[in-house]
């Protein structure tokens, strides 16, 4: 069966990251920032993923199962500390916690 | 297969990059979604379901609904309603109505094609339990302990901000 080579996938998976790394580095809203964050963390089990499929390995798929649970400890606390700028700072742009003091 | 592939990887592709530059949170969350629900497509045409039905159930699943969740506890205020009414009109989901349409046919081919529809040898989960447990079972432990730690963590952080005296 011919399969699709895995350079092609590859290629996706670095179109993504480098989609979520531009969205990092645009935005400034906080929450599109920790979405390019999820972002780039499924380009990169996108990656492992392909190249596990590619040499017929579990271990690619193993790694993208402790990726997935560190993303989502990840979301959990980026998100309380969103909560917790917003109650203390009444925005969520990122720069508005540029001055932060200890 | 590979029309699949590079079916789901154009969407994939597409509905991230309109999802970082959306103005609203909520319409960049929908192509989000969609594009989890892409890639999770690429997984399974690779021959890793499994991974692509957690994809599905966790990424598309539970950590978008956080999201979700947040942005309700964010936006509170009148201004709100005025805001659903709005989110209501066709052209705010009918981008990502479309690529999902693109989905849902390549999923249909796929379940139409019987096993056809991925490309090498399927990966079954009970291999992926067996390995999991076996070599990787100290990996197993730090995960559990790094989930520990977010949840302490985001309980720590999501409490009501102390009143200043």
């Amino acid at each position: 069966m011919a399969g699709i080579p895995v350079t092609h996938g590859l290629i996706i998976a670095s179109l993504l990251f480098s989609l979520g790394l531009v969205g990092v580095l645009v935005r400034r809203n906080i929450i599109f920032i920790l979405m390019s964050i999820e972002v780039m963390l499924n380009a990169a089990g996108l990656a492992f993923v392909v190249a596990g499929s590619r040499w017929s390995q579990r271990d690619g798929q193993i790694m993208f199962l402790f990726i997935l649970a560190m993303a989502a400890a990840e979301v959990a606390v980026g998100l309380a500390l969103i909560l917790q700028l917003y109650h203390r700072l009444g925005t969520l742009d990122a720069d508005g916690a540029a001055t932060l003091r200890g | 297969m590979e029309t699949t592939f590079y079916a789901a990887a154009a969407t994939a592709v597409l509905a991230t990059a309109l999802a970082i530059t959306r103005t609203n949170v909520v319409h960049g969350l929908l192509y989000l979604i969609v594009s989890l629900l892409a890639v999770a497509l690429i997984f399974f045409v690779v021959g890793a379901p499994f991974v692509a039905a957690l994809e599905v159930i966790i990424y598309a699943g539970a950590i978008m609904v956080l999201f979700v969740f947040v942005m309700m506890l964010l936006n509170l205020g009148p201004q709100t309603v005025e805001q659903e009414r709005r989110w209501l009109t066709p052209r705010t989901w009918i981008g990502p109505l479309v690529l999902t349409v693109v989905l849902l046919a390549e999923l249909l081919y796929a379940l139409a094609s019987r096993g056809q529809a991925t490309t090498g040898p399927v990966v079954d989960p009970q291999q992926i339990g067996i390995d999991l447990f076996g070599r990787y079972a100290i990996a197993v432990e730090l995960a559990s302990m790094l989930l520990l730690a977010g949840l302490i963590g985001a309980y720590h952080l999501g409490r009501r901000p102390l009143k200043r005296e």
